[in-house]
């Protein structure tokens, strides 16, 4: 197989099974929490769910002073890697592209040295959490197999794409596909580990801050 | 018929100066990446050099690959060299036809038996294939090419219909072709492909068989590295562009006549090997790009399949948009069918749920 067989092979037929497997496992799971629904409460609502729910959604992306203060290195590399994993993810143009022509759906990207640089940051943001879970002791005993395996699968597409665009790996095809592989990897693993978390950790935001909501209380 | 005189006596018959050989030489050697203290010994190798018999065979091609390496504005010195090598066979440029042309071939072969070069244009239907596709004085393709290249020296796949199956070769590939080194095992095959190929890249493996009696380093294509080394996209004068990310996103739009990157509009510079942002093309005139046209990656297998040419190259060839919407509809179908299921055997859980009173449980104990 040649460097371009590869290429087209990925690019091809493995991008479709990666997208089928990736939409099919994200909406069962997706599907199956709303269709359990909630158990039904009896008490008179003292206020509105939906607004507070929705609030709760972008109010959770700011740490609490307790959380900070406890762990700081945390929130901050933490959120600085995701913010650049989807900084590189969404406003880079060959990505839009591909969106574009997948979903029908673009928008303006970022000029190449930016995104460049966003990827820099994010890849030594990755190193530096994996290092961190390393050395903290108590970490270290919390992280299972699952933790380093998506810990990998985020990371590779982020380096191979790193390495593709810088042309480190010859010749390109083979590096180009060894990125979009890297990727279809994350699509495919992304429904049945803690990756989902990319969709459910909305779906829970969602629900605390309705279930404060519908009490009256600030979430 | 491979001629006595040498090439440096004929080169002086066409009214070639020195000055213009060695300034051929010069280039030939900046351009297979020597160094230029070898000009000189180029020079003398290809003064000296008899005039080597070429057998060209074309096969499932358009003509394209020899209308570029034959037809230029003005005589260059390529052209000479193609007028000194001793063409004993060729469709296009050949005055016999018939069974005088397909005797001055056998005529070729046996006189130069284990000398000769055979360049090749156009894939051909496989030995699996109906040979009846492509035929020439009723022989088949196959078996023509297998019985020419018995007592080559060497073989040179010129084209990418020769070196990948081009074209031909196409999905859903109704002739069964395949390419010359599908088929030629035992022989040095030298890929020059391209749709059609940059003339010097011929003249330079040519010039380099001729002075060193050698073949040129290949890649993993099997095209001489000096030529096929680089990518389109590293050497581009537009690769400014795409490092700073400005791309024209439309033919007639401000960033295509600012000569903006071409990438969106489907360049595939990225991936495709070849010397055409160097040598240019018609005389070191234009290429493609500098056209304003995105690359199409013609030198590359595949090319015609590896997906649309004015897409661009991070987009998918399949349809994932349809296997998006089905496997999404199937996944939310069966998400809702598992959330209900559940939903019922918690109910019925509950309903047959039996109640234990303290007395009871204390009885268990």
């Amino acid at each position: 197989m040649t460097s371009m067989d590869f290429l087209l092979f990925i690019k091809g037929p493995m991008f479709s099974i990666a997208v089928a497997i990736f939409a099919l496992g994200i909406l069962v799971r997706l599907f199956e929490i709303l269709a359990l629904g909630r158990a039904h409460n009896y008490a008179a609502a003292r206020g509105n769910e939906i607004i507070p729910g929705l609030k709760t959604i972008y109010r959770r992306f700011n740490p609490d002073p307790g959380t900070f203060k406890r762990s700081t290195f945390d929130v901050l590399v933490g959120t600085l890697w995701h913010v650049g994993f989807v900084v590189v993810l969404l406003l880079f143009i060959p990505h839009i592209e591909l969106i574009q022509s997948t979903i029908g759906i673009g928008w303006p990207g970022l000029p190449n040295p930016v995104v460049d640089a966003v990827t820099a940051i994010t890849l030594l943001g990755l190193v530096a959490v994996l290092i961190h879970r390393f050395r903290q002791p108590v970490k270290r005993f919390l992280s299972t197999r699952e933790d380093y395996l998506i810990w990998l699968v985020t990371f590779l597409p982020v380096l191979t794409g790193y390495l593709a665009y810088h042309r480190l790996i010859n010749p390109y095809p083979l590096a180009l596909g060894l990125h979009i592989l890297s990727a279809e990897v994350f699509l495919i693993v992304l429904p049945f580990t803690k990756l989902s978390h990319i969709f459910t950790a909305f779906v829970a935001r969602y629900y605390n801050g309705a279930i404060f909501g519908r009490k009256g209380i600030q979430s | 018929m491979a001629s006595s005189k040498t090439l440096g006596e004929s080169l002086r018959q066409h009214g070639v100066s020195r000055r213009g050989f060695l300034k051929f030489c010069a280039a030939t050697a900046s351009m297979m990446a020597l160094p230029p203290s070898m000009a000189p010994a180029i020079a003398q190798a290809l003064e000296q050099a008899r005039r080597p018999s070429v057998i060209w065979l074309s096969f499932q091609e358009c003509t394209g690959c020899t209308e570029s390496l034959t037809r230029s504005s003005s005589p260059t010195l390529e052209n000479l060299i193609f007028d000194v090598i001793s063409l004993d066979y060729h469709h296009t440029l050949q005055a016999a036809a018939g069974d005088a042309a397909e005797h001055a071939r056998e005529q070729a072969m046996e006189l130069n038996a284990g000398e000769y070069l055979v360049v090749v244009d156009g894939s051909l239907p496989g030995p699996n294939a109906n040979p009846g596709y492509s035929t020439i004085a009723g022989i088949s393709n196959y078996e023509m090419l297998m019985d020419t290249i018995e007592g080559a020296a060497a073989v040179v796949a010129v084209g990418t219909c020769a070196t990948f199956g081009g074209l031909p070769k196409a999905d859903p590939n109704p002739t069964g072709a395949v390419s010359v080194q599908d088929l030629v095992k035992d022989k040095p095959v030298i890929n020059v492909s391209g749709c059609p190929p940059v003339p010097m890249v011929l003249t330079g493996v040519l010039a380099q068989f001729l002075t060193f009696g050698t073949l040129p380093e290949l890649d993993e294509y099997g095209r001489p590295r000096a030529f096929f080394g680089q990518s389109i996209h590293d050497r581009c004068y537009r690769r400014p562009f795409y490092d700073k990310g400005k791309f024209a996103e439309a033919f007639d739009d401000e960033g295509a006549k600012a000569g903006w990157c071409l990438y969106r509009l489907g360049c595939k510079g990225p991936m495709t090997y070849n010397a055409c942002a160097t040598m240019k093309w018609n005389g070191g005139t234009s290429w493609p790009i500098e056209a304003g046209y995105p690359c199409l990656g013609c030198s590359e297998p595949e090319f015609w399949d590896a997906g649309g040419f004015y897409k661009p190259l991070s987009v998918p060839t399949g349809s994932p948009g349809d296997v998006l919407v089905t496997a999404g509809a199937v996944g939310a179908a069966v998400g809702v069918g598992a959330g209900l299921m559940s939903r019922q055997q918690n109910k019925h859980a509950v309903k047959h749920h039996d109640k234990v009173t303290a007395d009871q449980l204390e009885e268990t104990l």
